[in-house]
């Protein structure tokens, strides 16, 4: 890692951001879908979207058939920038360890599409993007978004680009639960589907740390009811206390205790004060404050609202089975021993569901001591499974 | 094909082509793999170690990280034409409900096993008074994951509390051969090295 070319990347970009802090929100440096009127999107919360947009980046070639695409989804705080630059951080792709040419999910065979979710801020339509009716950011006018409100967007993306069924629906987390709800919505258009790291429904443990998330964004005063990018302000402390509570979360005690342990930073003694005393203190100061640079408060809220809304087998009669009846999809799931964010009983309790509906499934239980995040890591286990799932169902599907 | 393990031949030759087969234990796939080229079948798998699942993923087989003891449960009724219990039943901790499971959730239940009632093995204990280790066993009694052995006449009963059909039995001797069809239990138990039933659920 060159720290100084990162260094001096991220701060050209927050010069950028800092001209003009909307422009990804709206005019994204990705490519970008744009849907009128005529071709609304119908919301799970009764709306019906009327003028919105999707922004998405691909890798590598369609072939012909149309046969070879693989939709990636990104989980919470993700965005489409999978496997290039990210325009914001100016830091690599978030899982570029996972895509590219050679790589297990190889873009010279595959053809790869990453989206903004629906409520993001990196281009799709969401609280931080304009409202077409007064030409001034939504904030709290946008409407509740749920996980099948993103992927229905994803599904008139993939319409638009011409290609009727995905060779593969691919994500972790929050993405996985779009997988999950790929899988059930369309299952005559998911060849192949991997969700990683994730559950059919957000446990009560998981909504409780979202509401802390959110009430801290909501008790900053610069939050102003939501209003805060008319009034050109941002709720920065309040997002920044959430982001640092939310990445313990993603980490285990183990991966905590090995990085840091109780060492100092850059100080041979304790201060006696509530300086950042611990490296560990230090480190989550960071995230958060990183994380406020790139990332919309409101779009915080609405994403984690969706996290917490998801529950796939309420959908069908509170039986999972039934979310994936008759699928003919190839399922291949993996969780991480460590992750204590979406156990190993989450994934199991989807394992038991595609047997108890007769599809197609592999499991497997990552070793990690990485917590939830390790399924952004370099997990060599992680690569070859993906690496043997993706091959063995390119073989059935007959792609070279 | 022809360094394929004689019992998993065997059982491959069990199978309907084109049904539906669950193998409980399947190691890094060798048998599944079997069923699916020779055989056609929807070949599903579950198996405790990570490496066999990882192998068995990157063979493309359908395989789910589990322990026949407590996930066997979770599967729906008859959702299989055959289960699969290949060497596997001596580790299992619940043999009875593993193999009650088994015809719950399959049509048909097929299951090999080392015979412990083989002269060999017999006869170690007998004359020399110690756990047998043998070439088919060889793990000492402190650290082998066997823990329900049962010799062919100890299955044979089971099958008969539990209300199992036998349709079909082999024995197999210790170069691979069958024992006659003809012989007696008593000879299969004594030359028998292993044994695989093909049962179904009898009438409840």
């Amino acid at each position: 890692m060159t720290a100084a070319t990162n260094t001096t990347g991220r701060e050209n970009a927050k010069a950028q951001a800092l001209r003009d802090p909307l422009r990804e929100a709206n005019e994204p440096t990705s490519l970008v879908a744009r849907f009128g009127p005529e071709r609304g999107l119908v919301m799970d919360c009764g709306v019906t979207l009327a003028g919105w947009q999707i922004a998405y980046q691909t890798y590598g070639t369609l072939n012909a058939a149309r046969s070879n695409a693989v939709l990636v989804c990104h989980a919470l705080t993700g965005d489409q920038h999978v496997a290039s630059t990210n325009p914001v951080t100016g830091k690599a792709g978030w899982w570029e360890v996972l895509i590219g040419p050679g790589k297990p999910l190889d873009t010279d065979r595959f053809f790869v599409i990453c989206s903004n979710v629906l409520g993001g801020c990196l281009g799709s339509s969401g609280p931080a993007s304009n409202n077409p009716a007064t030409g001034r950011p939504w904030g709290l006018d946008f409407p509740l978004v749920t996980i099948r409100d993103m992927v229905r967007a994803q599904a008139m993306l993939i319409d638009h680009l011409g290609i009727e069924s995905l060779f593969a629906v691919i994500g972790g987390s929050m993405g996985g639960m779009q997988v999950l709800q790929w899988a059930s919505s369309y299952p005559e258009r998911v060849f192949a589907a991997m969700p990683l790291a994730t559950g059919a429904r957000h446990s009560a443990q998981n909504i409780a740390f979202h509401e802390v998330g959110r009430q801290a964004v909501m008790a900053d005063p610069d939050w102003r009811e939501g209003r805060y990018l008319d009034a050109d302000t941002r709720p920065s402390k309040g997002l920044s206390v959430a982001r640092m509570g939310a990445h313990i979360t993603y980490l285990s005690e183990a991966a905590l205790h090995r990085k840091f342990g109780r060492n100092l930073q850059d100080r041979d003694s304790r201060t006696f004060s509530f300086d950042a005393d611990f490296q560990v203190e230090s480190y989550l100061r960071h995230q958060g404050l990183s994380f406020v640079e790139r990332f919309d408060a409101n779009s915080y809220l609405y994403l984690t609202r969706a996290m917490d809304y998801f529950d796939l087998a309420a959908d069908h009669g509170g039986v999972l089975a039934r979310a994936f009846a008759g699928s003919k999809t190839r399922f291949c799931v993996a969780s991480f021993t460590s992750d204590w964010l979406f156990p190993t009983s989450d994934s199991r309790a989807i394992v038991h569901a595609l047997n108890a509906s007769g599809a197609s499934v592999s499991f497997v239980e990552l070793e990690s001591d990485k917590g939830h995040d390790a399924f952004l890591l370099d997990e060599p286990e992680l690569f070859a499974t993906l690496r043997g799932f993706i091959g063995a169902a390119a073989r059935v599907r007959g792609l070279a | 094909m022809s360094d394929v393990r004689i019992d998993l031949s065997l059982i491959a030759d069990m199978v309907e082509p084109g049904s539906r087969v669950l193998d409980v234990g399947c190691g890094d796939g060798e048998l599944l793999e079997l069923l699916a080229n020779r055989r056609n079948v929807d070949a599903r798998g579950i198996e405790l170690s990570r490496v066999g699942v990882a192998g068995c993923v990157a063979r493309g087989l359908s395989v789910v990280q589990g322990d026949a003891d407590t996930d066997l449960g979770d599967y729906p009724d008859d959702a299989f034409d055959y289960v699969i219990l290949s060497q596997t039943i001596q580790a299992t901790r619940a043999p009875r409900v593993v193999l009650e499971n088994m015809l719950r959730i399959g049509r048909r239940a097929i299951v090999s096993f080392p015979n412990f009632g083989h002269w060999s093995i017999r006869a170690q204990i007998a004359f020399r008074g110690h756990m047998p280790v043998t070439g088919n066993l060889p793990d000492s009694w402190y650290d082998t994951p066997n823990i329900h052995f049962c010799t062919i006449r100890d299955f044979v009963r089971l099958c008969d509390e539990i209300g199992a059909v036998t349709e079909r039995a082999v024995a197999l001797n210790a170069a691979g051969g069958g024992i006659g069809v003809k012989a007696p239990w008593w000879f299969w138990n004594l030359f028998g090295q292993q044994a695989v039933f093909l049962l179904r659920r009898g009438r409840p």
